[in-house]
């Protein structure tokens, strides 16, 4: 079984976040693996470990994002591909998904895994569109797989707290849900693994792809607020008075 | 300009952000004449949009779209364009249009712009969508001939719908070239002795903030005292600290209570969508950027840990 994890660096939940000129300010982020995306390497990791299989990381993003594959590889990845892009911020998910094909179609992998969304960008959109460009069959919000033989079976969330079991044949990509597993940590041994595995390093112009998103982006902004919100300062016991007298006073909790 | 409005079912009702996108493309038809058709796959359904002011609404023949497939769906949508080649097709951000919608984006190769939570019309077509965790919002404005675009649950309100009269065109697709690589399954529904949490009056809710499972008890030792329910975001379902029933958001229950009282939670957008109906909300994080600030009428930066035994103890 040969499983691809497309994996995204991106900012931090508690990242500073600064604008100007409608450009973020890329160089005062905290950059991390994206969230979602460890969910879909833990799965990976778990079908490989039951099938003997080969996991390939692959992610696009500029040269810092080799730290997400270290990462990766130091959990029991087996290899990985950076393709080297600079401005991926302006790129749409489409265009980035035909860079990606472009790259990993001659490797005929079995199986594509994608966490559910970026924390950046959040187009959850990535993985669905390669099972297009590749004819492969696909699922997103995935809470569940089972293998066996040639045979997938997958559990998807639905709305509401509904869910499926679905039987897709294989290649498939599939958007995996974050909470399915728990991400594993790295070892002291997979860690000194990772400077004998190998990375595929290509620039994304030497894929020769013209790409157009077919959009601008015109600003980029701190929301509005759409309510009035009074803050609550002070010391803690200032607070847990100010706290009191809104619940006795104004919600009136019994 | 012409737009083309999908509109989704599931258990056999029309799904409301489906209506609400409707009234996304009715607005910009208002300020640029666009015509507005709209499709639904359930045959079922079609009276209830019988009286919505519409240009068309297309109906399909074929049995087999009235459940729902992501193959199946994606030729007939590729058929629909042959015929009619809409500009701007327009859907719900639902976990359906998830599922299927960027398989459209490839297969049209046009552009698909998911997550909207606005839509306007001067020269051109231009949205709103968060970024960031709804740290930030981009506005972009489309460029090419034809694009898709997503709605948000709650961007706009069906209220708003224009009503007036709607012709059906019955359309007969052919599906015979789909090759059938998904075999979709019955659907189910887990812990359902679990909890109804739309219609508590106070709920209490837990997220990642709190730090541990340990900890728990000071939320649940706070909803007591207040005769409050316990809800909680996905982080804190997906640990394991707390039942899939508690979980409040667009993959859980959507709540309006009287308070809702976010503890540590940083206020994803999944989890705005579900309890930003409350009508009060009092929020403590640690994080002064959290977006849970932005939709509450009471916010505290600081240390949970530290103030809800001390407010619990003065209650």
């Amino acid at each position: 079984m040969k499983i691809c994890v497309l994996m995204k660096q991106v900012a931090s939940e508690d990242s500073p976040l600064s604008i100007s000129n409608n450009i973020i300010d890329k160089a005062s982020l905290n950059l991390v693996t994206n969230e979602p995306d460890s969910y879909a390497l833990e799965e990976a990791l778990l079908i490989k470990e039951k099938t003997n299989g080969e996991v390939t990381i692959c992610t696009l993003g500029p040269e810092s994002s080799q730290q997400v594959i270290k990462d990766g590889l130091a959990k029991g990845a087996d290899k990985a591909i950076h393709i080297i892009c600079d401005n991926t911020e302006t790129m749409s998910s489409l265009d980035i998904a035909k860079i990606i094909t472009k790259k990993i179609q001659n490797e005929n992998f079995d199986l594509i895994f994608s966490g559910l969304q970026s924390n950046d960008y959040g187009f959850a959109q990535l993985g669905i569109i390669i099972s297009e460009l590749l004819d492969y069959s696909n699922a997103c919000l995935v809470m569940g797989t089972e293998i066996n033989e040639n045979k997938l079976k997958i559990k998807k969330e639905l709305e509401n707290g509904w869910f499926q079991w679905s039987e897709l044949k294989l290649p498939a990509s599939l958007s995996i849900q974050s909470g399915i597993n728990q991400p594993r940590y790295a070892t002291l041994k997979g860690i000194m693994s990772v400077k004998n595995k190998p990375v595929d390093k290509i620039d994304f112009s030497e894929l020769g792809l013209s790409l157009n998103a077919g959009y601008t982006i015109d600003e980029i902004s701190i929301p509005q607020k759409s309510k009035q919100t009074q803050m609550i300062e002070g010391e803690v016991d200032d607070i847990v008075s100010q706290l009191t007298d809104i619940l006795k006073n104004k919600i009136k909790v019994s | 300009m012409k737009i083309l409005v999908y509109i989704e079912s599931t258990n056999n009702k029309i799904h409301p952000v489906s209506l609400e996108s409707l009234v996304a493309a009715q607005k910009i038809s208002e300020s640029n004449g666009a015509e507005v058709h709209a499709v639904i796959f359930n045959t079922n359904l079609i009276d209830a949009l019988s009286n919505y002011k519409l240009d068309g609404l297309i109906t399909p023949d074929n049995e087999e779209l009235i459940y729902y497939h992501p193959l199946l769906y994606l030729e007939a949508f590729n058929q629909i364009n042959l015929k009619y080649k809409p500009n701007l097709f327009i859907f719900g951000h639902t976990y359906e249009t998830r599922d299927w919608v960027p398989r459209l984006s490839a297969k049209l190769d046009i552009p698909f712009i998911s997550d909207c939570v606005d839509i306007k019309y001067s020269d051109k077509i231009t949205v709103n969508r968060p970024i960031y965790q709804a740290k930030l919002a981009q506005k972009l404005s489309i460029t090419s001939e034809q694009a898709i675009i997503s709605f948000q649950a709650g961007s706009f309100s069906a209220d708003d719908i224009n009503r007036g009269v709607c012709n059906s065109n019955s359309e007969s697709f052919d599906l015979s070239s789909v090759v059938d690589t998904i075999n979709m399954g019955e659907r189910f529904q887990e812990s359902s002795g679990g909890v109804d949490l739309s219609s508590a009056e106070f709920i209490v809710s837990v997220g990642r903030g709190i730090g541990k499972e340990e900890n728990i008890p000071i939320a649940e030792n706070l909803a007591d005292k207040i005769n409050a329910q316990i809800g909680s975001s996905r982080p804190v379902v997906d640990a394991g600290w707390l039942d899939h029933s508690r979980q409040i958001g667009s993959s859980g229950q959507v709540v309006s209570p009287k308070l809702y009282f976010a503890l540590g939670i940083s206020g994803a957008i999944q989890h705005l969508v579900g309890m930003k109906g409350s009508k009060q909300i009092i929020a403590i994080s640690k994080d002064k950027n959290a977006p849970i600030f932005e939709i509450a009428d009471y916010a505290v930066v600081g240390d949970l840990l530290e103030i809800i035994p001390k407010l619990t103890d003065n209650l």
